[in-house]
């Protein structure tokens, strides 16, 4: 029955979303303070926001999320939550000592008023912040925006509240990291070295989420930018954000802020968007590609043009955060599947405008992003017009079991399967990955389905 | 940083050990709302609210407020259902700036119409999140004109987030329950009939339940809300026992259907042979004029108990002697939990929950051994501190406890709503025992640095 809810004619709908192809903002600050070492996120709001955002992550990356909350209550709502935040600082620090707190509102406390500024500023004119110690924040209401919104919010407010220019540029460079997985991150650091380019990346949830087993719960892994190195991002000498939705704001920040130049690139996912990763980081280090990049590189067009016969016109649906999905949908066309059918339920019309022109190659695909623009429209548009595969979220596996067709788990939330912590999907490596998902779940399609007579051995 | 994080100060008071000799004063300190600050595994009264609600199966559940609320809660219970599936679709109104500037009422009264037009649910659920008590969205008067326009039961559940803890949320959904019972007509209910309460069907368990007390010849009428259909539930007030599992979430409905209706109820728990037996005895020992109950309730205890007696005593003496810590959501759960991990040779080292009140802290000082640790509203730092200093070789837990137990090398038990087999029941038991058997026996650990580095 779950699977028969979706009827096939597309009516307009005023009010409703239906099955969401998005979340609130505070779970993506909530992300992307894990990526700074020492940090512990706060969440600014009633108890139960905070513990769905680490119920989220759990599920995610099968690891310990750590966050504190205010735990409004009812006078808290009426009377603002100022003694709440003061309380929760004071307590923080002296039960669970890290060295920063980032503090996210959310919409409850954005509706009473909170102004997280001048709280924090009274935290620290009242002596509740001990030496050496921060409290950063970013306001990031859940009736703005998206998921991906908070992690571009409270990425800003990183960047702004800890970069310092001290005059004197360091022979670095600040690659700014859009909403990826720390083993995405892991992959940018490993590519940065072996271009020979210095770089401080934040956040960076590598060794955080993914961390190993030890026998001892860590409140603080190893992982994650630290605050040295984010001081010193006002002294590098230009930034690299990838990603126009998720990465710039912070770029931006940072160059209003310290006079940091920056480019925004897209989030290296595929062959053309990793070649202008590579191409934009070696220009600004001044570096040559070395040959091992290269040969990484001409990998993955082996493979693209060894098993170009299976992509060739097949069909794709796909939904998730527009960071991602802007070079996903061009790595799939440069593959010369069709990306026929995308949603996104992240606003914004620079995601919009930069969807249509890559677009322009495919006449006629459905795009939408923002209100509404959630899986029940993506279901009801497959309805119409059936596709091969679908790639997205874990939340896809209902449609893709209903229409019996192919599916690849891409995008945030990954709650059925592993690896995404692990495996990349960003470079040449990534990218190589991406194709090997994309041709095993088809060939095993064609495996399972194909008569007998036409059962193959060699593919 | 600090090596070592202590007990959250001002927690003192909230986490208690057993000790030997002296007479100990035991006053831990519980319903209290959790420290600002304080890093706590508990959630809030939507929360509350959506779990006891969500299994309603062939209502629609609009969770009105911004999109988190709903995408947090989009089927992650297995409670399923044996025919419509319309509560795992996930509905919002996702509300935007303006919205919250403006009011949501319009746009909750278009979704409401949008929605009951294409599916034709039965009921509607209207979930308030924190910003419609802010707001002020009159959503009484937004569930009455659809109610009336639609002529179907439409039923507002406030749920403000902030507006108490979890437990206000049980009581939020079971007033949204309470408008629909007595709504139905209760012809043809027969006199030996009972309502099962407190039972979310995670897994199949209410199917279970439902079969054994089915075979003792009683009718059941609704079970709430596990595999809940709306009009069951109307004609629920036709029974002549209400029969209440999971105390926190749907005592004061069987209070309330009390004094209304004048139904009588008994708390039983479903989980381990022992109450599980329990549960049935009681009830059939309230239909004294038909004494074939109770003798059909012996013979399914001693038939299932032979089916699986023989399977538990490997499984014990396997895990004899290891030791258990239990940190769930209602302490009512943790009685259970503690009988049947003594029918496995298990001891229990810590035992807390999110929600417990005082009488069942009580009742758990009675029923531990010496020198285990009670705690209410615990935090990681806690858990992980006594899961190692106590030697646990098993942690039973939720979502969030899950990585907490791998991470420090001890095997784990959901027992939460994201079990993927029925605990419940004498089946249950003996899936209870495999689960606990398979993840503390596991080839796993040999390779896993285990209590804190130090084994």
């Amino acid at each position: 029955m779950l699977l028969r809810h979706t009827p096939k004619e597309v009516k307009e709908r005023e009010g409703l979303t239906i099955n969401p192809a998005k979340t609130c903002q505070p779970i993506g600050a909530m992300y992307a303070a894990l990526g700074i070492h020492g940090c512990l996120p706060h969440s600014h709001g009633s108890q139960g926001c905070c513990s769905y955002h680490r119920s989220t992550l759990t599920r995610h990356y099968k690891e310990p999320v750590m966050a504190a909350t205010s735990s409004f209550t009812e006078g808290a709502s009426v009377f603002g939550g100022q003694a709440n935040l003061l309380q929760s600082i004071e307590t923080i620090f002296a039960v669970y000592d890290p060295d920063i707190i980032a503090v996210h509102s959310t919409c409850l406390s954005e509706t009473i008023g909170d102004d997280l500024q001048q709280i924090t500023k009274k935290a620290s004119d009242d002596g509740k912040i001990p030496e050496g110690k921060y409290v950063i924040y970013a306001s990031t209401p859940s009736f703005v925006g998206s998921h991906v919104t908070g992690y571009a919010n409270m990425l800003t407010g990183i960047a702004e509240q800890f970069a310092q220019s001290t005059g004197e540029k360091k022979d670095q460079i600040n690659i700014i990291a859009g909403w990826m997985e720390p083993s995405d991150m892991r992959e940018i650091k490993r590519l940065s070295k072996e271009l020979g380019v210095k770089i401080v990346l934040f956040p960076d949830t590598s060794d955080v989420l993914d961390a190993p087993q030890t026998g001892k719960h860590v409140f603080y892994p190893k992982g994650g930018t630290t605050v040295e190195e984010l001081k010193s991002a006002g002294d590098s000498k230009c930034s690299l954000a990838l990603g126009c939705i998720s990465a710039e704001p912070a770029a931006i920040g940072l160059d209003k802020k310290c006079r940091v130049p920056f480019e925004t690139v897209d989030m290296p996912i595929g062959l053309s968007a990793t070649d202008r990763f590579i191409m934009s980081l070696s220009k600004a280090a001044g570096v040559e590609v070395p040959d091992e990049i290269t040969a990484e590189r001409g990998r993955l067009i082996d493979v693209m043009t060894d098993m170009e016969q299976y992509f060739y016109g097949k069909k794709v649906a796909l939904f998730g955060d527009p960071d991602q999905l802007i070079p996903l949908t061009e790595f799939l066309l440069d593959l010369g599947m069709k990306p026929v059918h995308i949603v996104s339920g992240t606003p914004g019309m620079r995601f919009e405008k930069r969807m249509k022109e890559i677009l322009q190659r495919i006449p006629g695909a459905n795009f939408k992003n923002g209100l509404n623009a959630d899986m029940f429209l993506l279901h009801q548009w497959m309805k119409n017009e059936p596709v091969d595969l679908l790639i997205g979220n874990t939340y896809g596996k209902y449609i893709a079991r209903d229409e019996n067709i192919p599916f690849i788990r891409f995008g945030f939330p990954i709650l059925d399967r592993i690896g995404h912590s692990y495996f990349p999907n960003v470079g040449y490596t990534g990218s190589l990955r991406l194709i090997e998902k994309i041709l095993g779940v088809l060939m095993d399609r064609q495996d399972r389905e194909a008569p007998e007579e036409k059962f193959e051995l060699v593919m | 940083m600090k090596e070592e994080i202590g007990i959250l100060e001002g927690r003192q008071h909230q986490v208690f050990e057993k000790k030997s000799g002296e007479e100990q004063q035991f006053d831990i300190a519980c319903d209290k709302t959790s420290l600002s600050g304080s890093v706590s595994q508990r959630a809030c009264v939507f929360c509350g609210s959506r779990v006891v609600l969500y299994p309603v199966a062939d209502a629609i559940h609009i969770v009105h407020g911004p999109i988190g609320c709903a995408a947090y809660t989009w089927d992650i219970r297995g409670a399923v259902s044996s025919g419509p599936e319309l509560h795992r679709l996930s509905f919002s109104t996702d509300l935007q700036e303006m919205d919250v500037i403006y009011g949501g009422e319009k746009k909750l009264y278009r979704s409401l119409i949008e929605l009951i037009d294409q599916y034709k649910p039965n009921a509607a659920f209207i979930y308030s999140t924190c910003i419609i008590g802010l707001i002020g969205d009159d959503i009484d008067a937004v569930c009455r004109k659809v109610a009336q326009e639609k002529g179907i039961p439409v039923m507002p559940v406030h749920s403000e987030g902030f507006k108490g803890t979890k437990k206000d949320g049980y009581k939020a959904a079971c007033s949204a329950l309470m408008k629909l019972i007595g709504t139905g007509s209760t012809e043809g209910i027969s006199k030996c009939s009972i309502n099962i309460l407190g039972e979310f069907n995670l897994a199949g368990e209410a199917w279970i339940i439902r079969e054994y007390y089915e075979k003792m010849g009683i009718e059941v009428v609704a079970t709430m809300t596990g595999d809940g259909r709306i009009d069951a539930i109307r004609r629920s007030h036709g029974v002549s026992l209400n029969v209440v599992q999971c105390s926190g979430s749907m005592t004061s409905l069987a209070k309330e259907m009390e004094e209304k209706y004048g139904i009588p109820y008994i708390r039983v728990s479903y989980f381990g042979f022992e109450d599980m037996s329990k549960s049935l005895y009681d009830v059939a020992a309230l239909f004294p004029e038909r004494p074939e109950i109770m003798e059909k309730a012996r013979e399914i205890v001693r038939d299932e108990i032979r089916k699986y007696y023989p399977e538990m005593q490997k499984f014990k003496g396997a895990l004899s002697g290891k030791k258990a810590a239990i940190y769930v959501g209602g302490a009512f759960k943790t009685f259970s939990l503690i009988k049947a991990l003594r029918t496995i040779g298990m001891s229990v080292v810590l035992a807390g929950s999110q929600t417990g009140n005082k009488d069942d802290y009580l009742r758990l000082k009675e029923m531990c051994d010496e020198g285990t640790v009670i705690v209410d509203d615990s935090n990681p730092v806690e858990l992980s501190k006594f899961v190692l200093e106590k030697e646990a070789d098993l942690l039973i837990g939720g979502v969030k406890e899950r990585p907490i137990a791998f991470k420090l090398g001890v095997g784990f038990c959901d027992h939460n709503h994201e079990r993927k087999i029925p605990l419940a029941g004498f089946v249950g038991m003996y899936n209870f025992a495999k689960e606990v058997y398979e993840s503390v026996m596991s080839p796993v650990w040999q390779f896993a640095p285990r209590k804190g580095g130090l084994a």
